[in-house]
């Protein structure tokens, strides 16, 4: 650096001449610095990030580099992830046996409630692939289930991502649905062995496609970047939407299974500078109070075989 | 500068881990636009001090690390900071004879800088763009700065940095 005569000497200057016998003593900043100019520096630094992010965002190569990078950082994830981790850890010892006996009779209500309706499901399932049969269109939801833990870590800030801990060690795959307890929460869009990145549906670049429950009809859901709102996209004016359908996933990307909860709508409106109506929906998932999120496989059923002997999960759950 | 290695270079590293840690720590939803810039101002504190050891290569480095630890566009704080460690080792002579208020505002200028880059290369890169709480931590960088800066002037001469 070429600054570094008269720098480093009004510094040192109190301390010492610069004497070669003394210079060896390690209180004193070498006189000169050698090497190539800051502007110099400055300029193959600038030239070296701008072809970095051209790679990273138009081409998509860097791809297994990231994943390998986002590896190396697993130990400061981890480290950062600890301390909440540690007081929910707490927070579950101190639990009180009262709470727990509570806790337990109500999951145990649930469960049975569940049941119950698992039944009714099955036998509906059951008739719902006999008739589709007589349609000649019949399909076969073979599904495997992963539970996941999303990590406490502020990742990407003003997007809307979140980092999970699992990895393709547990076999996950980029542009695996995730789901959390009431409905579809986003994707994989990178993974490493221990962690993966999941895109919410909420962000501003993810749409999903899907139906609403009542009458089918057919639409794509874009996020908005907030962490409450989607919005439908070329919803025509005289669409039948109302305030508190439900929208499903229609499966029509062949990402997310069909038939999956994704939101509410909440608003529908006729903006007169818009050509289309304008239906705001809010999601069923908790986007960002759930701990626990479910990776999902939806594969033909020798596929599924083949994929559970191979990557032998830590957690798998049988979906009906 | 290799055959005298000088003393004192883990607290360089030590300081910006630290900064990494504190860039990904979970916060509060109410206080999240208020995160300060914390790689920033560490990267400022140590090429504005060490100009010969913490240069434009070692903030594109940091930056480098910040990308891949807080998962955006690779290259984006890369380039910021190296930007930013550029013209404070161009005019880091000047800089450290200012007084504290003055050498406070000039940060800001930089903090102000470095988000400005960051949102030009968000736009440029079709990302949404943030809202105005976007601005909120160079004002915390500003309050920040003079207590940053005795901190680490501090343990830089107790461990032989400075």
């Amino acid at each position: 650096m070429s600054q570094g005569p008269e720098a480093a000497s009004w510094r040192a200057a109190d301390t010492a001449r610069p004497n070669p016998v003394i210079a060896e003593e390690p209180t004193i900043k070498p006189l000169f610095v050698r090497g190539p100019s800051p502007l110099l520096r400055m300029i193959v630094a600038v030239i070296l990030s701008l072809g970095l992010i051209i790679a990273d965002h138009h081409y998509d190569h860097l791809g297994a580099v990231r994943s390998t990078l986002t590896l190396a950082a697993y130990p400061l994830h981890y480290v950062v992830d600890l301390p909440a981790h540690m007081v929910r850890d707490t927070q579950g010892r101190l639990t009180s046996a009262a709470e727990l006996r509570a806790r337990n009779a109500a999951l145990h209500r649930e469960n049975l409630t569940l049941k119950a309706r698992l039944q009714q499901f099955e036998a509906l399932e059951a008739e719902n692939m006999r008739l589709r049969d007589l349609l000649g269109s019949s399909f076969n939801v073979g599904e495997r289930v992963l539970i996941a833990e999303i990590m406490s870590l502020e990742i990407a800030p003003y997007r809307q991502q979140v980092m999970i801990n699992k990895g393709s060690r547990s076999g996950l795959f980029v542009g695996q649905p995730v789901l959390d307890a009431n409905a579809v929460m986003g994707q994989v869009i990178q993974t490493n062995a221990f962690t993966s990145t999941v895109l919410l549906i909420t962000d501003a670049e993810h749409t999903l496609p899907v139906e609403i429950n009542r009458n089918g009809l057919r639409s794509v859901a874009a996020g908005t970047g907030l962490s409450q709102q989607l919005q439908l996209l070329h919803i025509p004016k005289n669409a039948d939407v109302r305030v508190g359908d439900l929208l499903v996933t229609s499966g029509m990307g062949e990402r997310f299974p069909p038939g999956y909860p994704v939101a509410r709508i909440k608003t529908v409106r006729h903006d007169p500078d818009n050509p289309f109506t304008t239906v705001i929906a809010e999601p069923t998932a908790a986007l960002d109070r759930s701990r626990e999120v479910l990776l999902v496989w939806t594969m033909d059923p020798a596929l599924q075989q083949r994929a559970i002997t191979e990557t032998q999960p830590e957690e798998t759950a049988p979906r009906p | 500068m290799s055959e005298s290695r000088p003393r004192g270079s883990w607290l360089i590293g030590l300081s910006l881990l630290t900064a990494f840690c504190l860039t990904i720590l979970p916060m509060p939803v109410e206080f999240e636009a208020l995160r300060p810039q914390w790689v920033a101002l560490v990267v400022v504190f140590w090429s504005l001090h060490t100009p010969e050891r913490a240069g434009v290569f070692s903030a594109f480095g940091a930056g480098l690390a910040l990308d891949v630890v807080s998962g955006t566009l690779l290259g984006q704080h890369a380039l910021t900071l190296s930007l930013l460690a550029y013209l404070v080792v161009e005019l880091h002579q000047r800089i450290r004879i200012f007084p504290m208020w003055q050498q406070t505002l000039f940060v800001w200028v930089l903090l102000l800088a470095e988000r400005l880059l960051t949102l030009w290369v968000l736009g440029a890169t079709g990302q949404p763009m943030p809202g105005l709480s976007y601005w909120l931590p160079t004002f915390l960088g500003l309050i920040l700065w003079p207590w940053l800066s005795a901190l680490l002037g501090d343990l830089g001469r107790r461990a032989g940095t400075l």
